[in-house]
């Protein structure tokens, strides 16, 4: 079981994350706004998570955590 | 458990880089590694000009803004200060190491001065709004080379690497990427030696590291790191120039 | 009072420096100044100093800005192409409130010119010589006692101000040799909670920096610099007057004029005219005050220089132009002979001024 938490208002939208998902579980969320006025990176399925962190390493911004 | 959370050596200050640029990576890579070797008291940074000026903010070590070009002799300076109890790394890109501070390089390099440099090579002047770098690619299209690089007008790419090689004095000298997953972790195994051998008094240690410049090149962030496979690792292919302490163990 | 040493000028600054606890000099090579970089190559390594022969005297001034951001007492020394070179690190040093000490030892000019002395880089090194608003202490010394005491003075104010002190010497100064008494007036370096010598993980860290974005922090930053800059001209600013309590004529000259006018005003006492001199041993800040007080009874100046005429515009703007300036000088690496300084007040005595 593992757990994502975003710092969503420090996300660019790049989507860099989204990409490094083996599982294709990321998506950059077309209907939220952050402050920055940036669509931010969320998860879809987070049961299917297994933790690898590939999405936070290729985080330019560090936004995002990883527990397992 | 935690496995993945932002390194101590980063402070909370969101960066400023445009979406997709990797310098924010390779910030976090530094941060980790001043981390995994607890050297974050003791470690005195260099910004250069450019793009990662305001590198200042997001080290929790004590940093120093350079002159454009001059990282390397303020790091001099800093190191010879008190060698034993200062670690210093500076953090450079391609227009401030290449070009105009070309000389501090090399010399700082031939001294193999005990520091370590971060050069990161994306090709192109970011902060003033992307011009030609000396490490732009040949045809590659700038604000100041609008008909693409002409090799004939303006020269030919500086390979750092390479070319440092030559010298007698540097220790390490090695270049990644940080294109995906697996050459982060490669980008960040040069960048714990690069730190470990100055720990270690070895002496000059230098990683060059291809970085993606979206907004400057043009292209998507996906695209960018797309563009570094396909063009700039054969003009400037991975892997370690020089190891003189592997070389002599051989 | 302590022996005396026969020393060339330019060891006098390099021992002094070293009394005064610098163990830290970056330079490059450039006549007439290269006994500095001579002697501290000999004596560093002995007492646990760096001594760094740098690619160039742009990375000469970088290493010293290395050092002064981690708190340390540190110098260069060049002569005026050098310094010229130097200027982008000494308006970082001014941007970043660093103390360093930065030695000019002046030959001609402009561009490559010779290697004779000169005093032609007074502009230079009053007005700042780099970009930006910004000054530095600049002290010049007319004997060889005077470039150790200076530097070790020099050492002093940078720290006590976070200013580059420059010591603005000439071709003469550095070579002449002259019995010196190193029993220095030297105090400590005060504490530098602001450099950067690592965290400890005790203190949130410190940025040496000379970037500011924003335009009112900017400005609030160079007001306050120029607040601090107002302070050293009220408590810092140093002249010696000789021969002015009666003086209808006044002689301006710093470094080697001074010594030359003082042979001249000597003779000129022996025809019975009425002539002294204020030197200015700082040239920023420069002695305003003795020179409009010297207005009361001096009937012409005459600024004596080795250049085109540097000096003498701020000797008109102490004086608010309340009696004439003549310039007496020679340049390109001639200097004024006494006789010609002599003609110079004789003429000033006979006319007013007015050739």
């Amino acid at each position: 079981m593992a757990k994502l938490t975003f710092k969503t208002d420090n996300c660019k939208g790049c989507g860099l994350c989204v990409d490094a998902c083996p599982k294709h579980l990321l998506r950059i969320a077309p209907d939220k706004i952050n402050k920055k006025g940036h669509h931010p990176a969320e998860i879809t399925d987070p049961d299917a998570c297994v933790g690898c962190a590939f999405c936070a390493t290729m985080c330019p911004d560090c936004i995002i955590k990883v527990e397992r | 458990m935690v496995v993945f959370d932002k390194p101590h050596a980063l402070t909370d200050v969101p960066m400023h880089y445009c979406p997709g640029c990797t310098h924010g990576i390779v910030h976090r890579l530094v941060a980790e590694v001043i981390d995994e070797l607890s050297i974050e008291g003791k470690t005195i940074g260099i910004a250069p000009v450019g793009c990662s000026v305001m590198a200042y903010n997001y080290f929790n070590c004590d940093m120093i803004e350079a002159a454009h070009g001059r990282a390397p002799a303020v790091a001099t300076g800093v190191k010879r200060a008190d060698p034993e109890n200062h670690i210093v790394f500076t953090y450079q890109g391609d227009g401030d190491l290449a070009s105009i501070g070309m000389a501090e390089t090399v010399h700082a390099a031939a001294r193999n001065e005990n520091i370590t440099i971060i050069f990161i090579n994306n090709a192109i002047y970011g902060m003033t709004g992307g011009q030609m770098a000396p490490t732009s690619l040949p045809g590659q299209v700038t604000q100041t080379s609008p008909y693409g690089r002409d090799p004939k007008l303006c020269g030919y790419p500086i390979r750092v690497c390479e070319m440092l090689s030559e010298l007698e004095g540097p220790e390490y000298l090695e270049r990644v990427t940080v294109n995906n997953v697996k050459n982060v972790k490669n980008a960040k195994k040069a960048i714990k030696k690069a730190f470990q051998n100055q720990i270690d008094g070895k002496g000059f240690s230098l990683v060059e590291v291809i970085s993606a410049c979206p907004t400057n090149w043009g292209m998507t962030p996906q695209a960018a790191l797309k563009w570094i496979d396909d063009k700039m690792i054969p003009y400037y292919p991975l892997g370690v120039y020089k190891d003189r302490s592997a070389k002599e163990a051989e | 009072m302590a022996d005396k040493v026969l020393m060339k000028g330019n060891e006098a600054i390099a021992e002094a420096a070293i009394l005064a606890g610098c163990r830290h000099y970056f330079g490059y090579p450039i006549t007439p100044q290269t006994e500095v970089a001579a002697y501290m190559a000999k004596r560093m390594p002995k007492i646990g100093g760096t001594f760094l022969q740098a690619e160039s005297e742009i990375a000469a001034i970088n290493m010293v800005y290395g050092v002064a951001s981690a708190g340390y007492r540190v110098m260069t020394s060049s002569s005026s192409p050098g310094i010229s070179l130097k200027g982008e690190g000494l308006s970082y040093l001014a941007g970043a409130d660093l103390p360093a000490l930065v030695v000019n030892v002046q030959r001609g000019g402009p561009g490559l010119g010779g290697i004779q002395p000169s005093q032609s880089d007074y502009f230079q090194a009053t007005r700042g010589g780099g970009h930006g608003d910004y000054h530095m202490i600049v002290l010049a010394p007319a004997s060889v006692q005077e470039m150790a005491e200076l530097t070790v003075k020099g050492f002093e104010l940078a720290d006590k101000y976070r200013m580059t002190s420059m010591i603005l010497a000439d071709g003469t100064m550095g070579q002449m040799m002259e019995p010196v008494a190193l029993d220095l007036d030297i105090k400590p370096a005060p504490e530098k909670p602001w450099a950067t010598r690592g965290t400890g993980m005790k203190r949130p860290h410190n940025i040496i920096n000379s970037l500011s974005l924003v335009p009112e922090e900017l400005e609030q930053l160079n007001l306050e610099r120029y607040e601090r800059y107002h302070i050293v001209e009220e408590n810092e600013t140093r002249f010696e007057e000789y021969m002015m309590d009666d003086a209808e004529i006044c002689i301006a000259a710093f470094g080697i004029a001074a010594r030359v006018s003082k042979n001249a005003i000597n003779a000129a006492r022996k025809e019975g005219i009425k002539v002294g001199m204020i030197r200015p041993i700082t040239l920023w800040p420069f002695p305003k005050a003795p020179f409009l007080k010297a207005t009361e009874h001096v009937k012409t100046f005459i600024s004596v220089e080795l250049s085109m005429g540097q000096m003498i515009e701020d000797v008109r703007l102490a004086t608010e132009c309340r009696a004439p300036v003549l310039l007496c000088n020679r340049v390109g690496g001639m200097i004024p002979s006494p006789d010609q300084v002599l003609d110079s007040i004789r003429k000033a005595s006979k006319n007013g001024g007015n050739d």
